[in-house]
């Protein structure tokens, strides 16, 4: 791997150090070395099975929730320099500190501010006055905020795919993540909300950092700070993203990125 | 995964999953309890009753003054009565099926799924009440020969009762098998009821085999329309225009007496009640292994 | 050989013919159930609806006919029913809530999945010899309400457990992920998302077994409760505190079914009347049951789209 990186003159807000994962026998991560540096746009791109989406869901401990899967290595977190995938941390604490927006709009099947409230509930808080204020502050944050302030009690189902996959990233935002993690968070999404959404990612930068798997490249080109090409479960390349699109140095990268296979 | 946290959060919910794990466990002790209650009670039976004669003996007559206790005229009352409902069952349930999955107009399975349910439903005292006061009167009519009290009658009724059920479970089968098999057949020009027998019913055989199978188990064990309508007389026959007595039905009538616990004739009950149990748990195991091929097949 | 395309025709003719009285069988086959169904409802009626009266729910059994009624026999369905929703509800949901989202896929899992497959297959009457065996005199509860809600709590049991399993696992995954990725725990998930996401599918399972468990008569019969019984038990409310009072649970009893059991096997065609009343109050109860459960499955569906 090489890193061609003006990394490292910012805050690192997570690293991974020879992370390796396992589906039961099945090797999906192979020993991966990575910097997420704190309020930017990072980009995971590859091919369909490259481990993309699996790393992504490593850094809030979804793979939890199935049986027979395996973490070794580390993935650090900072400033407290916790690690992630350690047995010893608790995946609900990891899930308060960094949250997900999922490939398809996944709302709950309950109002358009109770979805929003879900996770201040989850950590205990109570308080109408304090939860009606998180909410429009997180509906604004996913510029919601003016197209449903005056439907909030409203089911979530009757919004449109664009405007779930933003509630979906207000919900997200509600608790104050430290970290964002999206997984092709535009795929289900027609071109005008897509544009939304892209946008949305380019502002919420500036309060907190994001690590983005996305399957368009152009996508990753026009978000993103760094980006990371992923093939088979190893780490290709990874540096800032104009070095990649325009210059990558390893063969596999620019034979992706050039629409060679994929 | 090893999680070294002692937190309240971690503590509540270890005991909230303690406790939905007591309640999925408590279905293995009822099966234990069945198993048990039966073979204590039916190994007091058979200290006194030899085996042998207990399953060879075809005369059954236990609360008699001179008890016999051959367990056959129960077991042939059981198969009368659940051959004349399976025969009834059976074809009109796989032609249900055939014609719900395959020919009918989605609003009217829709329509008639939800009725078809009612009628197991339905109490089955009600439909005791139907075949001794309704259907032996009416089938009397036909078959001179034909007893008040009969195999026949609620043997029909309960075919019926348990249609919908052959009908769901072969429909599911049918359903499973997937559309390129179907296309298939209509590609080479075949009629749908030539898909249906040359093609669906075969790669669906499995289940269509469970849904019998299980049917079966059901109307052995079906208890109250035998015990209003087949009347309380353990016959060793096979005509079903006579008056009979089932394994479940012999079980109410003693039931309904005031025999001391722990009597000779109070043990039977648990006799006959292992057979039965016996008996349908043989039926139920085939149909759940060949239910699970269906699933294994696609 | 090539067969011309006259005799092709014909052979098509005829089996499009075929075709058409399979159909026509089919529809005759679907519709004797319904036919039976509307048969038997008005038998019933004709023979029953004269006894039906004011008069016939509020009196005791009795050796007349006309003077007898069934009001301990739904007093006594009443509160059985009370104790087996009581036992059947928490531990059939919670067995179902268990087994789809806690438990590990092992061969204690899948000995449990087989065991309720296998319960659900056993004859009503095993669960009456159960209970007698086990609550009248090992446990000594007696010929009482609470035995016999007790053996129908576990006759419903596996349908409950099936339905709260099917219910839940119509929830797609994507509600589980979404509420884990915000921090949720696995009960705050259950008890948020999984049970009221399913809650229709759950009362709908509920429902169909109650409505189950009030025809059943066999293992009724089997613990010994009482076919001609001319008081109540005791009122489970009382005017004083603490006002709720168990004695009921103790008190023999009698239930719907068996009661018309009792008049069907008379053999004084009057009785007979008695019988067909009781048949119309016990068949309208459980198909408003039946009823209710398929407008709550419709309802939920409508309301929540996948």
């Amino acid at each position: 791997m090489s890193t061609k990186t003006k990394q490292f003159n910012e805050i690192i807000k997570a690293e991974a150090k020879n992370l390796n994962f396992y589906y039961g026998d099945f090797h999906a991560l192979k020993g991966l070395d990575f910097k997420v540096s704190e309020k930017k746009v990072t980009a995971l791109i590859g091919p369909s099975g490259c481990g993309k989406t699996t790393f992504l869901r490593c850094f809030n401990r979804m793979h939890d929730l199935y049986p027979n899967n395996r973490y070794e290595g580390e993935i650090l977190m900072y400033p407290d320099e916790i690690n992630i995938v350690g047995d010893n941390i608790d995946p609900i604490e990891v899930r308060m500190r960094i949250s997900m927006v999922f490939q398809k709009p996944n709302p709950f099947p309950k109002t358009i501010y109770e979805n929003v409230a879900y996770g201040l509930r989850v950590r205990g808080i109570r308080g109408k006055d304090i939860i009606d204020e998180r909410v429009e502050k997180s509906l604004r944050g996913a510029a919601l905020w003016d197209e449903v302030k005056d439907r909030l009690h409203e089911h979530a189902f009757n919004m449109s795919g664009g405007q779930q996959q933003r509630l979906c990233i207000a919900r997200a935002l509600a608790t104050d993540p430290e970290i964002l993690l999206f997984d092709e968070p535009t795929s289900a999404l027609d071109p005008i909300a897509t544009s939304k959404v892209e946008e949305l990612i380019v502002e919420l930068k500036k309060v907190l950092t994001i690590l983005i798997v996305t399957h368009n490249m152009q996508q990753a080109a026009r978000i993103s700070d760094y980006t990371a090409f992923m093939y088979v479960g190893e780490l290709v390349e990874f540096g800032d993203t104009d070095t990649i699109f325009t210059a990558p140095t390893q063969k596999l990268t620019e034979e992706y990125i050039t629409g060679r296979f994929g | 995964m090893k999680k070294k946290i002692f937190s309240k959060r971690y503590i509540i919910e270890t005991m909230i999953e303690g406790s939905l794990m007591l309640s999925a466990v408590f279905s293995i002790f009822i099966t234990l309890g069945i198993i048990f209650v039966l073979c204590y009670e039916s190994l007091e039976f058979f200290k006194e009753i030899p085996i042998k004669d207990f399953l060879t003996g075809t005369v059954w007559t236990p609360l008699f003054a001179n008890p016999q206790f051959g367990i056959l005229p129960l077991v042939a009352g059981t198969l009368l009565t659940t051959a004349v409902a399976v025969s009834v069952a059976l074809p009109i349930g796989l032609i249900t099926a055939i014609y719900l999955s395959e020919y009918a107009p989605h609003k009217f399975r829709e329509t008639v799924k939800p009725i078809l349910e009612l009628l197991e439903a339905v109490p089955t005292v009600v439909y005791g009440y139907f075949a001794l006061l309704f259907l032996t009167p009416l089938l009397q009519k036909v078959f001179e020969n034909l007893s008040g009290f009969n195999a026949l009658s609620p043997g029909l009724i309960m075919g019926i009762m348990i249609v919908p059920y052959v009908g769901s479970v072969s429909e599911d089968a049918l359903k499973a098998v997937p559309m390129h098999i179907r296309e298939g057949s209509y590609a080479m020009g075949a009629t749908k009821l030539q898909t249906a027998f040359k093609v669906l019913i075969p790669s669906a055989f499995s289940g269509i085999a469970a849904a019998f199978i299980m049917g079966i188990s059901r109307a052995i064990g079906e208890t109250m329309i035998v015990a209003i309508a087949a009347g309380m007389m353990p016959n060793f026959t096979a005509n079903p225009m006579e008056p009979i007595q089932t394994l479940t039905s012999y079980i109410v009538q003693v039931s309904l007496g005031d025999l001391p616990h722990g009597t000779i004739e109070y043990k039977t009950i648990f006799a006959a009640g292992i057979v039965l149990f016996i008996m349908t748990l043989s039926f139920n195991i085939i149909g759940f292994w060949l239910k699970k091929r269906i699933r294994e097949a696609y | 050989m090539k067969e011309t395309l006259q005799e092709l025709k014909k052979k098509i003719a005829k089996r499009k013919f075929y075709n058409k009285i399979f159909a026509f069988i089919g529809f005759i086959s679907t519709t004797v159930g319904i036919i039976l169904l509307a048969v038997l409802f008005i038998d019933l009626a004709i023979d029953g609806a004269q006894r039906i009266s004011y008069k016939f729910f509020t009196s005791f059994p009795s050796r007349f006919p006309e003077e007898a009624g069934i009001l301990s026999a739904w007093v006594g369905t009443c509160l059985v029913m009370i104790v087996t929703a009581a036992a059947a509800v928490p531990l059939g949901v919670g067995a179902g809530i268990y087994l789809e989202e806690y438990a590990k896929k092992n061969w204690f899992t899948n000995l449990i999945e087989i065991n309720i497959n296998n319960l659900a297959g056993v004859p009503s009457i095993i669960y009456g010899l159960l209970a007698l065996g086990l609550f009248v005199y090992f446990f000594n509860f007696g010929e009482s309400v609470l035995t016999g809600g007790l053996a129908l709590a576990l006759l419903i049991l596996p349908i409950v457990i099936m339905a709260t399993r099917e219910a839940i696992r119509a929830i797609p995954n994507s509600m589980r992920e979404a509420a884990y990725a915000l921090g949720a725990t696995k009960w705050q998930t259950v008890k948020d998302h999984i049970i009221p996401y399913s809650i229709g599918g759950i009362l709908t399972g509920i429902i169909i077994g109650m409505s189950r468990a009030i025809g059943e008569t066999a293992p009724i019969i089997t613990v010994g409760a009482l076919t001609f019984i001319a008081f109540l038990p005791p009122s489970p409310i009382e005017p004083e505190f603490p006002f709720l009072n168990f004695k009921w649970l103790m008190a023999p009893f009698t239930v719907m079914p068996i009661q018309m059991f009792n008049w069907v096997s008379r053999p004084q065609q009057a009785f007979h009347l008695n019988a067909a009343a009781a048949g119309i109050v016990l068949l309208v109860m459980t198909l408003l049951m039946n009823a209710l459960a398929i407008y709550i499955r419709y309802k939920f569906r409508k309301k929540i789209k996948w």
